[in-house]
């Protein structure tokens, strides 16, 4: 197995990271735009509002969608398969790149409920938020 | 607002596809012979020539124009790098056409290479390992802190993420996408460069194909190729001296929306609609006046979305219209009547610039086998990334 690729905070984005090595969620909101933002930016898309401010939010949402990926998607998860790539809304309203986990995926539906898993890589120290039906 | 369809592809080449590359030629010659090839296709001299487009070259990082414009020896008016992924060879096209009807330019070479078959060198071993695909895993990156760590990487994944929210919102009929698949080798089998020529496929077939990422099975998928594809974009006058029924461009679209598909803003409303929207108002044309389509078919479910969001069919209804319509070059509604990227084979870039070919080629008349009669309207769709970058090019015989 190759190695699995770990995310490198940037100067833009620790804050983000920061949050869920203490599993928060921390995301960016744009007052003149009366949005929550995601990925981190150092402007508001759209407006390009210089007024991003991080804030605390519940990380929970519903899926938005997902796939069972029964071959690898690449090298590093030849032994990971079925992969349970997914894309979660939150309730905030910003999309997210995630994995389920803790999960039959014979039971992942569009629009269920889910809340956030703090992945913590003892490794790297670095924390990756996966996703698992609510309870 | 637009073009006035003044300019023409007057000469088209696409190498046949092999599984294994038959010969080894670094990108920057594969360029030039594929510039030759549409050239001599055209009946024109390399002179004519003073405009080129290039998606870039794998010898060079930068400067990918005026690499090539000295070492074909043609100086340029006009130098343009193109890098919209899928739909780079359709936004080609259009960019060469703005260049000819501006005066800029009297003929564009628009080339996109397609082959794997790169002498290596002995001395700098490639350290790529090649499977980021479509991400960029450079430091700082929005893919490789938000994507690739979950493994949202290559194509099957994401497309896989999009069919299946599209089976949320409005069903999904795994027999009515096999059924793109079929008619698609069905038009290879009619066109002896296509990879599958000769090897028809069964509904059945998709269906017992290995399942790959849910929905998406073996037979919804591009097979990758070796090969490469051009076109000639020249002006009336120099249309009138070339040997083909000129194809002029009438309309064309553009719309580029994300990377990622996770920020779409609604993931099965793709950028083709606004683009198909803009290329039928442009040249004043209607979707019953088309008489074939070809449709960027990286996967099954993007020719049906294509379809859909093009306005062929309405949102929604894409499952149950392939499978009232016949696909195939004679039937009701032809597509990809080379085979397609499924069943032609994708060469890399030049997968793009495959349905470009492909309707020039009906346009023409040049498409024996698969010739779809009174073929005069042709409407050509590229999709890049994610069906987040996506072209629509409409053109007309004479």
């Amino acid at each position: 197995m190759s190695t699995r690729p770990i995310p490198e905070p940037t100067p833009v984005s620790r804050p983000f990271w920061d949050a869920l090595a203490e599993e928060r969620v921390l995301i960016q909101y744009s007052p003149s735009l009366g949005e929550y933002v995601f990925y981190p930016r150092t402007l508001a898309p759209r407006t390009l509002a210089d007024d991003l401010e991080w804030r605390e939010i519940s990380g929970r949402g519903s899926l938005y969608t997902f796939t069972v990926a029964d071959r690898p998607t690449a090298p590093p998860w030849a032994d990971a398969v079925p992969q349970l790539l997914a894309v979660v809304e939150w309730d905030e309203g910003p999309r997210v790149s995630t994995e389920l986990v803790e999960v039959d995926p014979a039971d992942i539906q569009v629009g269920m409920r889910v809340e956030p898993v703090f992945d913590h890589d003892p490794d790297s120290g670095m924390t990756l938020l996966r996703y698992r039906p609510e309870k | 607002m637009g073009l006035r369809g003044e300019a023409a592809i007057v000469g088209i080449a696409e190498l046949p596809a092999e599984k294994k590359p038959s010969r080894s030629a670094f990108t920057i010659d594969q360029y030039a012979r594929l510039a030759k090839l549409v050239l001599d296709d055209a009946g024109l001299d390399a002179s004519v020539v003073n405009g080129l487009v290039t998606h870039g070259i794998g010898e060079s990082a930068m400067f990918a124009p005026a690499t090539l414009s000295e070492y074909l020896g043609i100086p340029l008016d006009f130098g343009e790098r193109v890098d919209l992924g899928g739909a780079t060879a359709a936004g080609m096209v259009w960019r060469a056409a703005a260049a000819v009807e501006l005066g800029i330019c009297d003929a564009v070479l628009a080339v996109v290479p397609g082959s794997l078959g790169v002498p290596r060198s002995e001395r700098r071993p490639a350290t790529d390992p090649g499977w980021f695909g479509a991400s960029s895993n450079n430091y700082g990156s929005p893919q490789a802190e938000f994507e690739i760590p979950y493994g949202n990487v290559g194509q099957n994944g994401p497309y896989a993420q999009i069919a299946q929210r599209y089976a949320a919102e409005f069903g999904y009929d795994a027999k009515a996408t096999a059924s793109i698949a079929v008619a698609q080798r069905t038009n290879a089998c009619a066109h002896p460069g296509a990879i599958f020529h000769g090897k028809p496929i069964t509904v059945q077939d998709v269906l017992d194909s290995p399942m790959i990422a849910d929905p998406i099975r073996m037979l919804d998928v591009v097979m990758r190729v070796q090969g490469g594809a051009a076109v000639l974009i020249a002006n009336a006058d120099l249309a009138r001296r070339s040997k083909h029924r000129p194809v002029w461009l009438k309309g064309f679209g553009e719309h580029v929306a994300f990377k990622t598909p996770t920020y779409a803003e609604d993931l099965v409303r793709t950028p083709i609609a606004r683009a198909a929207d803009r290329a039928f108002a442009m040249a004043g044309l209607e979707r019953a006046d088309v008489d074939m389509a070809s449709i960027y078919d990286c996967y099954t479910i993007t020719v049906l979305m294509s379809l859909e969001d093009a306005g062929f069919c309405a949102k929604g209804t894409g499952m149950s219209w392939v499978r009232e319509h016949d696909l195939t070059f004679r039937g009701d509604f032809p597509v990809n009547t080379a085979g397609g990227q499924l069943s032609f084979g994708q060469a890399g870039m030049a997968g793009g610039m495959h349905h470009v070919v492909d309707a020039a080629r009906q346009l023409m008349g040049r498409a024996d086998q698969a010739q779809v009669a009174d073929c005069n309207t042709a409407f050509v769709t590229g999709n890049g990334g994610i069906m987040s970058e996506q072209v629509a090019l409409l053109f007309q015989g004479e």
